[in-house]
């Protein structure tokens, strides 16, 4: 059956291509139709609350008061807190995984290791939190508000179930992301650069911190953005955790909540307008990880232009 | 092929006609009294093969809403229905007390294993945050024979909507002006201290892990997970130790009204617990269906007068036989 092969693939239609485009479509016309879904459930709130659900400091269903101020600044703060524990510390372990300290068959364990602490179930991080972090936290907590009590940020009393019990597991939780995409571009400096800076007789950690970190540095930038996204979307860890009060405080040692954690706890038993107010919460949650991911994989981009130019 | 076919179809319509014989009732809505409405659910199923009961504690606003949008062939609600939504349905719905219990404040101090009583200025001052240590005054005062150590309290509440804050602000509404005023009554209200946690499972984990907790959970719930509970002032003035027996005390002196939806917010008599609550069924009037309408029924009233027995042992209270009585009178009426 020699025939005119060459030509048979194009005069039918393309099949193959045909589904992919399909399914990409339907993925952003998904993404597309429940944004649009939640927009239109909170629309009655949006139209009825406007700006001041944003800077409103009260959450009282029972007398149809909604603000999520203090649920926006504790998202924040968690999600910041987090991002400030873990990054010091996910980049000493990407450094120490690129670098060769170690064989590299011990490095390769390790880093698998670190990248297994993302397949744990959130509600895995949350029970761990209740039985080990917080009689900690409780613990170190009463002693600290005790001595620094005169700073807003250990004012007292403390409870176990606070806004730092949830930054530490958050902090965990990130780990991996910052690792993972530090790592790789950490790995991604060229070595010509490496070598250059030994040529002028640098030592190896006057390299590290003068020519791979610098850079390194947007990956890093990136991997931190990212994770700060994570943190903010992450809801069944922190619900367990965070002791769930819509209270203004300015303490670490006192309950706070997040945005996601607000929904997950009051979305089954709300109705009438509380739902719409859910539903604006959920608008602002999906607004704020969405800039956040996109700034982040905007400078992601722009880092593997930049080693690509170095190379 | 035809003995195949003939065959199928001979299979098919006996899979029909079994599935013809048993009426499924589906039910959804509060979890409070889910262990009973289960327990009678499977209890009836054993005498009446022919009518499946299915009950699902979805929580009492989303057992009421699948009510009215006609998920489901009953609902079951720890608040009575507001007027706005008996209007939903068209009026088509009864309300029909099932079983009763008490919210009781449950506490974990270490030291004191039970017997602490709280007047009504020390719960509702706690509830407040107006109260700070275990050691105040307000509290030490009655109690002369407990050490109560210099230790913070920490109130734990619920964070999502649930009948049972709604009953339990009821009472702190009608009982203090400062709280009617600040925090108000609802299935979800802004507390002004404390941590909250996600359901009575979680409040009670919540008093179970923090030294110096106090929190409200439902007395079936606290009774399970042998949670210390505190004696509460009624307004009598004494304090009443929560059992299933001074639940049944409260519920004595509840006059039903017709419509049958009483709500106890402050109860009078002198051994009285203070707060305490029905929870309903919700049925149509109505069914378009007349084996439903028998069979819901069947169910209720089998509830109303064997499942009865069964309340106490899983912490609920037995209703009064006039209730009962009157509760039977307006199921006659369900068509």
């Amino acid at each position: 059956m020699a025939g005119p092969v060459t030509c048979e693939y194009r005069r039918r239609p393309d099949l193959f291509r045909a589904t992919c485009f399909l399914a990409s479509v339907l993925t952003i016309l998904l993404l597309v139709f429940i944004f649009g879904e939640i927009l239109t459930k909170a629309w009655p709130a949006i139209h009825r609350f406007g700006f001041g659900f944003i800077t409103g400091v009260q959450w009282s269903p029972n007398r149809e008061v909604f603000g999520v101020l203090p649920v926006l600044i504790g998202t924040a703060a968690s999600s910041l807190l987090a991002l400030l524990i873990a990054l010091p510390l996910g980049m000493a372990i990407a450094l120490f995984l690129s670098e060769d300290f170690l064989p590299e068959s011990v490095r390769q364990i390790i880093r698998f290791v670190v990248e297994l602490l993302a397949a744990i179930p959130s509600v895995v991080y949350g029970l761990w939190g209740i039985f080990v972090v917080i009689p900690i936290v409780q613990q170190f907590g009463t002693v600290l508000s005790e001595h620094f009590g005169f700073l807003p940020i250990f004012a007292g009393p403390a409870y176990g179930n606070s806004l730092l019990t949830a930054s530490l597991v958050l902090a965990l939780m990130v780990l991996p992301t910052i690792t993972a995409i530090s790592r790789s571009s950490l790995v991604a400096v060229p070595y010509s650069l490496r070598e250059g800076s030994y040529a002028l007789g640098a030592t190896r950690w006057e390299t590290i911190l003068g020519v791979i970190l610098p850079t390194a540095s947007p990956g890093i930038v990136a991997s931190a953005i990212l994770a700060f996204g994570r943190a903010m979307g992450e809801t069944m860890a922190v619900a367990m955790l965070i002791g769930n009060s819509q209270r203004l405080s300015w303490s670490l040692l006192s309950p706070s909540n997040t945005l996601s954690a607000l929904l997950a706890n009051q979305f089954a038993e709300a109705d009438g307008i509380q739902v719409s107010a859910l539903m604006y919460a959920a608008v602002i949650l999906v607004l704020m990880t969405l800039v956040v991911n996109l700034a982040g994989e905007m400078v992601l981009r722009q880092t593997q232009r930049a080693t690509a130019g170095l190379r | 092929m035809k003995h195949i076919l003939a065959a199928v179809a001979v299979v098919i319509t006996g899979l029909a006609n079994q599935a013809m014989a048993v009426t499924a009732l589906n039910g959804s809505g509060a979890t409070f009294p889910a262990p009973l409405y289960l327990r009678w659910a499977s209890d009836f199923g054993k005498t009446n093969s022919s009518i499946a009961v299915n009950y699902q504690g979805v929580g009492s606003g989303a057992g009421v809403k699948q009510f009215g949008d006609g998920i489901t062939d009953f609902g079951a609600s720890d608040v009575a229905m507001t007027d706005a939504e008996i209007a939903k349905v068209g009026g088509n719905v009864l309300m029909l007390p099932a079983t009763a219990g008490t919210i009781v404040l449950a506490y974990n101090i270490k030291g004191v294993e039970g017997g602490l009583k709280l007047s009504r200025a020390a719960y509702t001052g706690i509830l407040l945050g107006t109260l700070k240590k275990w050691n105040d005054p307000l509290i030490v005062k009655d109690n002369p024979g407990i050490a109560l150590p210099s230790l913070p309290v920490t109130v734990v509440t619920r964070s999502d909507g649930s009948g049972t804050t709604a009953v339990f602000t009821a009472h702190l509404d009608a009982v203090s002006p400062e709280f009617a005023s600040k925090v108000g009554s609802g299935k979800s209200v802004t507390w002004p201290v404390g941590l909250a946690g996600k359901g009575n499972d979680g409040v009670t984990a919540l008093i179970k892990q923090t030294p110096g907790a106090i929190g409200y959970v439902e007395f079936g719930y606290a009774d399970n997970n042998k949670l210390t509970m505190a004696s509460l002032q009624n307004k009598a003035g004494n304090f009443i130790v929560p059992t299933i027996e001074s639940g049944a005390a409260t519920l004595a002196s509840v006059v039903l009204p017709e419509n049958l939806r009483a709500f106890i917010t402050d109860p009078e008599g002198a051994n009285d617990y203070p707060i305490a609550t029905f929870t309903w069924l919700l049925v149509k009037k109505s069914y378009s269906d007349q084996r439903k309408a028998s069979a819901v029924k069947e169910f209720v009233n089998y509830g109303l007068t064997i499942g009865q027995q069964a309340a106490p042992g899983l912490g609920y209270i037995t209703l009064p036989a006039t209730v009962v009585a009157k509760v039977q009178a307006a199921l006659e009426t369900v068509k």
